[in-house]
């Protein structure tokens, strides 16, 4: 950031004899239209979206928030996103618990346990996954995990912790289960990669006087490394969060869109994101695509939210370094 | 230091042993999560390229698929308006992005004080984190109601998804050219535009076609937006942006929803093509990344 600072200052830094050309106004003019620009953009989007909510929040209010339904026939029009934040909030939830030690691990490996050979090939395959469209993830995911998990996976764990009213009977292939698998691939590799960046961050010091004190390298990890990028993957933990929480279509090609909260995490259930990629095409009404909207606007409050906590947490971390050195 | 103490550290005791093998345990974990990362990778790519593989013909890119009538017969089908509609789409959204997010990067680097900075920083971040299907709402009541659809609203929903990596790209290269360079156009008497536009960015060209090539990879597979604002397609080859354009994504997206077999294995082809299709602009992009980094270092000196 500092380099930042210091060649502005450098340009700015008036010397005699300078008057200010139209070249320098014109350039000067049009990127901070752009910057500008971009500003509008968000509160435009922002507006856009409780604009075309409106129809919607007029008719159900905050009610919306703890309705479950979804029934677009023109007879008794009713439309409720409570199913949907609790789809989006344990396939997210899941997705989270699942992937946050599986990146971990990942990016434990990648900065202090990898042979140098395989360190380098290894990364780029991580980021690669995270390249993967996420269409094809839900492509993948309906058509070779979900008749896998169906068939293989969810009798085993229901046979096995069924007294868990989460590992009910498993029928369908297409569950919330099944979208949290599809979920926590899609966000381990952005853990995973700045979770590395932060273990790789670590002053080689403080590891080196740990391992001279007779620490084993997981005391160290432990000691050294986890406690100084604490803050950094709270923040990319957040930031998967968000990713699992705004992910529309893998979800809706894998969760089987049902309306309806079910404890059992092998029934078919529905996201925000998901039902309106899913249902979009299939608007019968003003009311149906205003109460889509309505979902849009509550996944944009959260994705902005979810966005400042993390900022906030690694401003946090930040200012704990720099007092702690 | 007694001899007890020295004979402590001769002979390995319980604890150290136990200490010793919880460290073990430990990297076997590590171990085996990127075994598992790779492997759902591995899996991935192997389920798209071995059932995608068959269906790769020239026919693919020649024929295309009737959007609405899945087709019963055994003509075979091809995703030439994807492709097509794909390349379209793309070319406008970089078409709009990439001088807006450049603009934003120069503003940010070169003329901006330290508020304005994190205001559009944060501007940015924030833009960044709008999930692609809220953006693809946006512009479908923006662009989409009262106009209809067109291939214009899917690239404009495109450009805002790679905007703020544009922008974020580009700052972070704008960054790394030394003050000296400026310095030294300043001091033979350039303006400010001619530093920036003529001394400054031509340093960073590799850099910020790293940073639009990412995007671009990153947007080639986006369906949300394309979905809400483009997807009442019509039939043949269309290069037209002001009617709705079939892309690569979206196609993946309605053929998975059939049940019929020849269907599924064109999604899994137009997976296959778009998986390469963002290999090879990734691996593009990194070998633009390592030389752009040498000239810089180059141009330190």
């Amino acid at each position: 950031m500092t380099s930042l600072d210091a060649s502005t200052d450098v340009a700015r830094r008036p010397f005699p004899g300078r008057r200010m050309r139209l070249g320098d106004l014109l350039l000067q003019g049009a990127a901070a239209l752009a910057a500008a620009g971009a500003l509008v953009l968000v509160i435009l989007i922002a507006w856009k979206v409780i604009q075309g909510a409106r129809l919607s929040l007029s008719t159900f209010g905050f009610g919306f928030l703890t309705h479950i339904a979804w029934d677009p026939n023109p007879a008794h029009l009713d439309f409720g996103a409570a199913s949907f934040l609790y789809g989006t909030a344990i396939t997210s939830v899941g997705a989270l618990i699942l992937a946050t030690p599986i990146a971990i691990g990942v990016a434990l490996f990648l900065s202090e346990l990898a042979p140098s050979g395989i360190r380098g090939p290894v990364t780029a395959l991580v980021e690669t996954l995270a390249a993967i469209p996420s269409v094809v993830i839900g492509l993948w995911g309906i058509l070779v995990l979900a008749p896998f998990l169906r068939d293989h996976v969810d009798p085993a764990l229901h046979s096995a912790l069924g007294f868990i009213p989460l590992f009910g009977p498993a029928t369908y292939g297409s569950n919330i289960f099944t979208a949290i698998v599809v979920l926590t691939i899609m966000i381990l590799p952005i853990i995973a990669s700045i979770s590395r960046e932060l273990f790789l961050a670590v002053p080689s010091e403080l590891k080196e006087g740990a391992l001279g004190l007779g620490m084993t390298r997981w005391e160290m990890i432990r000691g050294v490394v986890f406690p100084y990028a604490r803050g950094g993957v709270a923040a990319a933990m957040i930031l998967g969060l968000g990713r699992a929480i705004g992910e529309a279509i893998a979800v809706s090609m894998v969760i089987g869109g049902a309306i309806g909260i079910s404890i059992n995490i092998f029934q078919p259930g529905q996201t925000l994101a998901g039902q309106i990629a899913g249902q979009f095409t299939s608007s019968t009404s003003a009311l149906f695509t205003a109460s889509l909207l309505y979902l849009a606007l509550i996944l944009l409050v959260f994705s902005i939210v979810v966005n400042l906590v993390a900022q906030f947490i690694v401003r946090r971390s930040a200012r704990h370094q720099g007092s702690a050195r | 230091m007694s001899a007890a103490d020295l004979s402590l550290l001769r002979r390995p005791n319980d604890r150290l042993r136990r200490r010793r093998m919880i460290n073990r345990g430990m990297e076997l974990v590590a171990w085996l999560a990127a075994a598992l990362a790779v492997f759902f990778l591995g899996i991935v790519v192997w389920s798209v390229a071995q059932k995608g593989a068959s269906q790769l013909s020239l026919d693919l890119f020649t024929k295309s698929q009737p959007i609405g009538q899945f087709g019963t017969g055994s003509e075979k089908l091809g995703l030439a308006n994807a492709f097509i509609g794909s390349l379209v789409i793309v070319g406008i959204a970089t078409a709009i992005a990439l001088p807006f997010g450049i603009l934003i990067a120069i503003y940010v680097n070169e003329f901006a004080g330290k508020r304005i900075k994190n205001v559009v920083s944060l501007t940015l971040d924030v833009l960044a984190g709008v999930p692609a299907i809220v953006i693809g709402f946006f512009v479908y009541v923006l662009l989409v109601v009262g106009h209809g659809q067109s291939g214009y609203a899917a690239g404009f929903a495109l450009s805002v998804l790679m905007l703020p990596l544009v922008s974020r790209s580009t700052i972070e290269v704008l960054a790394l050219v030394p003050d000296s360079l400026r310095e030294a156009a300043l001091g033979v008497g350039a303006p400010r535009w001619r530093t920036t536009l003529g001394v400054v960015l031509p340093q960073t060209i590799g850099g910020v076609l790293t940073g639009a090539t990412l995007a671009v990879a990153r947007i080639a597979g986006e369906t949300a937006p394309v979905l809400l604002v483009c997807s009442l397609v019509g039939q043949g080859n269309n290069w037209n942006p002001s009617q709705a354009l079939m892309t690569v994504p979206l196609a993946i997206f309605e053929l998975s929803d059939q049940a019929d077999a020849p269907e599924q294995a064109l999604a899994w082809a137009g997976a296959l093509v778009l998986i390469l299709f963002i290999l090879f602009t990734s691996l593009f992009a990194r070998w633009l990344a390592t030389r752009s980094r040498r000239k810089i270092a180059q141009a330190g000196r």
